[in-house]
């Protein structure tokens, strides 16, 4: 269940998620938990993740919790991000690094999702967001 | 259509005590890390704003049926132009890291069109820089997205709290 799950949500990751390495690694809570390997091609100034990458990661962990939420609705369901907001906690170092969504409330129209992305300790996020999305039917 | 790059290694640091330099920021920025991953590229600047571009690519979309940019994308283009119009604004290249970054996604950026960054340091203040940014496909009366942020200057005083155990 848990594996067909996972793979459920890696299949539907978006050609960005998967240009960028961002792989569904395991549910936590009933939340899928989103990994990215430390590679160039997220990395700003020279040691670190560039706050864009770290902002995209806690964006696709948002999108990949609202779909495990939803289950079988998120599928006829197209998510539109309104908005979001990013505060930075700590540089992205040299590690590999994991992100996790929480739905806040997924009503008819609106969902609100929180997510986090931390490197080695859970306890130490990197960056913390909150997201609004619309849902609408899929034409 | 232009492959994507696989692996381009990280920037050199910036040599110290250069003033902002587009032809040295558009070589690191197109040949280094993530903003050479997606393809990011300087267009203009003046005295405390700057424009920079994403052209589309395939492999950066975020929805396959409808082949719109996914929103990281054009968050990573709105962070670098803001935090890059701080640079302008300062004319040398301080060392700062993003506080927060807020964006408003107004409508899905048109497949196949290049998204286009403007960004300005609206205040500059000694610990804290304070931005504002749209990104649009071709008309800045029809935005994209709209950014704000803060970024801290971190050498600003040369202090800081000790902390135990910090990271």
């Amino acid at each position: 269940m848990t594996d067909d799950l996972i793979e459920k949500l890696s299949a539907q990751l978006p050609p960005y998620a998967k240009a960028m390495g961002m792989m569904v690694d395991h549910m936590a809570e009933g939340a899928p938990v989103l990994t990215m390997d430390y590679a160039s091609r997220a990395v700003g100034r020279p040691g670190f993740l560039h706050g864009g990458a770290i902002a995209g990661m806690l964006e696709i962990a948002a999108i990949v919790a609202l779909r495990a939420h939803l289950g079988d609705e998120g599928m006829t369901v197209r998510f539109k991000p309104i908005n979001i907001s990013v505060e930075y906690l700590r540089g992205g170092v040299q590690a590999q690094t994991f992100a996790m969504g929480s739905v806040i409330r997924a009503g008819r129209r609106i969902a609100n999702v929180r997510a986090e992305a931390w490197q080695a300790d859970r306890d130490k996020p990197l960056a913390s967001c909150w997201m609004n999305f619309l849902l609408k039917p899929k034409s | 259509m232009t492959i994507p790059p696989t692996d381009l290694g990280e920037r050199p640091p910036f040599p110290s005590g250069l003033g902002f330099d587009p032809a040295t920021i558009n070589t690191f920025m197109t040949n280094f890390g993530h903003t050479g991953f997606l393809g990011v590229r300087y267009r203009t600047h003046a005295e405390n704003w700057i424009e920079l571009e994403l052209p589309w690519r395939e492999d950066l979309v975020g929805d396959p049926e409808t082949g719109v940019l996914a929103s990281g994308p054009i968050v990573s283009l709105l962070d670098n132009a803001t935090s890059m119009a701080v640079w302008v604004h300062r004319n040398s290249f301080r060392p700062q890291v993003t506080l927060d970054l807020r964006i408003d996604y107004i409508r899905a950026a048109t497949p196949g069109k290049t998204v286009v960054a403007w960004a300005e340091c609206y205040q500059l203040k000694q610990s804290m820089a304070f931005v504002r940014g749209i990104a649009h496909d071709g008309d800045i009366n029809d935005p994209v997205a709209h950014a704000a942020g803060i970024f801290i200057q971190v050498d600003a005083e040369g202090w800081s709290r000790e902390t135990v155990g910090a990271q």
